[in-house]
């Protein structure tokens, strides 16, 4: 990396020049520099809505960039130790699609695991890919899924040599790794690529001593979440991509579905972003793991909530620990995660990043100060005082082998019915039903639904999870159809 | 020369203080701290730009936030002081014999080194034997304390700023971890009077009297503090501050006050009726 052209943002340095000049604007947006609306201009600041405007000449186009968003990708390109890079403004979904799209035609098949995100599934709606399911151990004790394994992944690929590709999520949002290397070198020595959902990863290419990154790894194409862990605003993401794919062809894909009017608040937050973490990353990044290590020692010294860590690594189904993550097992106080969730809020005025059935999971980042990590355990110690209940009364989450009995592409889009979700058992769902955050789905179109699965959605509705997904916004009802 | 300094109460009042000069400055891992000299307030320190205390109205504030609990429990032996970094709690505390330790928890030591050099009468209270100062976070102190206090006096200045987590519902849980089961604990309320510190005020005293079953809040004229009227906690886990109130035992004790008399304490929890509804209102919530 060139770290005297990383002191560079160019689509940074573009706005402020433009800003500079004065220029009157005959163009969009219509709020012209927000004059046009000064409710606006108050609540976002004038340099805010100033530099929100349209693409022209000496900003550059990111649906064609010639100038100096071009520079700025490839700066971007070259901090992440990538071939090519796309700024994206449509969330780590856009890239995320925009990685299977590319990967995948009609009625081709894909390998994944099943807790990926729903930005995925919604992809093979899109493209008609069938998706085949590498069946991920489950941890017993905390209820979530681990990394892919290379034995189970080499199942899946002798039983569909025509796979297309392989796509794994790494690290997951609790922070499990699996073996990327080795992921990629098996599938490329049949002839797949290797797509790799890094939406919680950014740090890793910044970081000492972290999980190795999908590009370091040799993976064909990663989708990063730049407004995550790197600090962009939300919504900014990035795509990477290796010189195994050809990067003009994914850029007729993310065409396809991109905005012609993308947000220069986003674009110049990736670029400066990205200018921030190949100076300071490194150093931000070693505050954030040592925070993150602190809370976990303290909340586990706290007693009844177990904080996990490094000492997960099994070189397996947990191939590595991305140890600047904070997930905390909540079960053994008696109360489920997204009970946990619920009463940091209410009751601490703690907002935490998401709670599920068993864990809860704190995002610790370079906007992070000591004080606030002293708040978060010393309510968690409180919460245990006063609400802990009886452990045992607690469901035991397994893992659902998903059935696909067609493809989830043919599924959303042919005729169902809405059945009441207690009498849905044997039939086939048309729809996504899934817990938000994380947004995993518990049942995609196409997959058969079992009472095991029913039993899981009531438990999870009674906890008070935010389901999502179905067209019924309580589901009570969904939409399925039979063969 | 014509120095100012202003100290906003709200984004719309400010009370300014003429300046003779500043005679320190320095921006520390929690807070920007100021000291300067007046003529109207003589010394005052200031934090993120709001006056923490003067040598002209600092009396108030120490001796209500002591004198206060220390006449209602009967047998005070360890106390704990969260914030406190200037001494003047402890000084105060230091008057009562049977008290035996005194912990003040400072997280900002250059807070401590400036009043130690700036603010030597409130200072002096640090060098008590009893006294042992930890420069750590208020609730990292607390969380394995459990039982140990008979009363917590929490100093901390700002629920806004850096000291915001000694405002809220965790802190008073860990607190009543830390207390003995007739122990006391006085806070720092706020001032009711200006809309934006209302609700803060609201918040703190919803968080404390769900938190212990005694909780009641009494008043002193602070001119420095916001709006020059402010209000301090008292909840505990026996005591009431009146009933419980032993106003001849500490006369008895003959320590010299400047402020606080055993007559102001009962006035002291007599409250002007908005600020009685909205305590109320918070309680009932």
């Amino acid at each position: 990396m060139r770290l005297e052209a990383q002191k560079h943002a160019p689509v940074y340095e573009a706005l402020e020049k433009f800003r500079k000049q004065r220029i009157v604007p005959f163009d969009v947006p219509g709020h012209k520099r927000g004059r046009g609306n000064p409710e606006l201009r108050e609540l976002l600041g004038e340099k805010c809505v100033s530099i929100d405007v349209n693409s022209m000449k000496q900003l550059d186009n990111l649906c064609h960039p010639m100038s100096v968003i071009k520079e700025a990708e490839e700066l971007a390109a070259e901090a992440f130790g990538a071939d090519h890079c796309f700024f994206m403004v449509g969330g780590t979904t856009s890239a995320v699609q925009s990685m299977v799209l590319t990967a995948c035609r009609a009625g081709d098949k894909i390998i994944l695991p099943r807790n990926v995100h729903k930005s995925v599934i919604n992809a093979l709606v899109l493209c008609g890919a069938i998706p085949v399911y590498v069946n991920p151990e489950v941890d017993k004790k905390l209820g979530i899924s681990l990394g892919m394994e290379l034995p189970e992944l080499e199942r899946a690929i002798r039983e569909n040599p025509d796979a297309v590709c392989v796509l794994v999520n790494n690290p997951t949002y609790y922070g499990i790794c699996s073996d990327l290397r080795g992921i990629v070198k098996l599938a490329h020595e049949h002839n797949m690529l290797v797509l790799v959902d890094e939406a919680h990863g950014t740090h890793l290419y910044f970081g000492k001593d972290l999980p190795v990154n999908a590009m370091e790894a040799g993976a064909d194409m990663a989708s990063v979440s730049m407004h995550k862990s790197g600090g962009s605003l939300t919504q900014s993401s990035l795509l990477l991509v290796n010189k195994t794919v050809n990067w003009e062809y994914v850029s007729q894909i993310i065409n396809l579905t991109q905005t012609t009017s993308a947000s220069y608040l986003l674009l110049s937050s990736l670029d400066i972003s990205r200018r921030n973490l190949a100076l300071r990353g490194e150093e931000s990044f070693a505050k954030v793991r040592e925070m993150a290590e602190y809370a976990r020692a303290e909340i586990n010294s706290v007693g009844g909530y177990y904080a996990y860590g490094a000492e997960m690594i099994n070189k397996k189904s947990i191939f590595d620990f991305d140890v600047t993550k904070l997930s905390i097992y909540t079960r053994d106080i008696g109360l489920a995660g997204i009970e946990v969730y619920d009463l940091l809020r209410d009751e601490y005025d703690i907002q935490i990043e998401f709670g599920d059935i068993a864990n809860i999971l704190a995002y610790i980042s370079i906007g992070d100060r000591i004080q606030d990590i002293e708040r978060l355990v010393g309510a968690l110690a409180d919460i245990k005082r006063l609400y802990s209940k009886d452990p045992s009364q607690m469901m035991v989450t397994e893992y659902i082998a998903p059935q696909v009995l067609v493809s989830p592409q043919k599924a959303f889009y042919s005729d169902k019915t809405a059945v009441p979700l207690e009498k849905t058992a044997g039939k086939i769902c048309g729809e996504f039903v899934m817990c938000y955050p994380p947004g995993i789905p518990i049942l995609a179109p196409g997959e058969l639904i079992t009472a095991q699965i029913i039993e899981y959605i009531l438990y999870a509705k009674e906890k008070g999870c935010s389901m999502q997904g179905t067209q019924d916004p309580y589901m009570n009802y969904l939409q399925v159809f039979e063969q | 020369m014509e120095l100012w300094f202003s100290d906003y109460h709200t984004e719309r009042v400010k009370v300014s203080v003429k300046i003779e000069k500043q005679l320190f400055g320095q921006q520390t891992d929690f807070q920007r701290i100021d000291v300067f000299e007046s003529e109207e307030f003589g010394r005052f320190i200031s934090s993120d730009g709001s006056i923490v205390f003067s040598e002209k109205d600092e009396f108030t504030y120490d001796e209500m936030i002591v004198h206060v609990p220390m006449a209602v429990h009967p047998n005070v032996e360890k106390v704990l002081v969260i914030g406190g970094g200037d001494g003047g709690v402890a000084r105060e505390l230091s008057y009562y014999e049977e008290i035996k330790q005194i912990d003040v928890v400072e997280p900002d030591e250059v807070f401590v080194s400036a009043c130690k050099e700036f603010f030597p009468d409130n200072a002096k209270g640090l060098e008590d034997p009893r006294v042992t100062v930890y420069n750590r976070d208020g609730l990292r102190f607390l969380r394995d304390k459990h039982g140990v206090y008979d009363l917590i006096i929490n100093d901390a200045i700002d629920p806004l700023g850096h000291t915001a987590g000694l405002f809220t519902k965790e802190f008073y849980g860990n607190c009543y971890r830390a207390l003995r089961d007739d122990g006391i604990m006085v806070y720092q309320h706020g001032s009711p009077f200006y809309d934006e510190d209302e609700d803060t005020c609201r918040a703190m005293h919803r968080k404390a009297s769900h938190s212990f079953p005694i909780s009641r809040v009494y008043q002193a004229h602070i001119p420095t503090c916001s709006s020059g009227y402010w209000l301090f906690g008292f909840v505990s886990k026996k005591y009431h501050p009146l009933t419980d109130f032993d106003a001849e035992r500490w006369n008895r004790r003959g320590i010299k006050t400047w402020y606080y008399t055993t007559n102001l304490h009962r006035g002291a929890f007599m409250l002007p009726k908005y600020v009685e509804d909205m305590l109320e209102e918070e309680e009932a919530r």
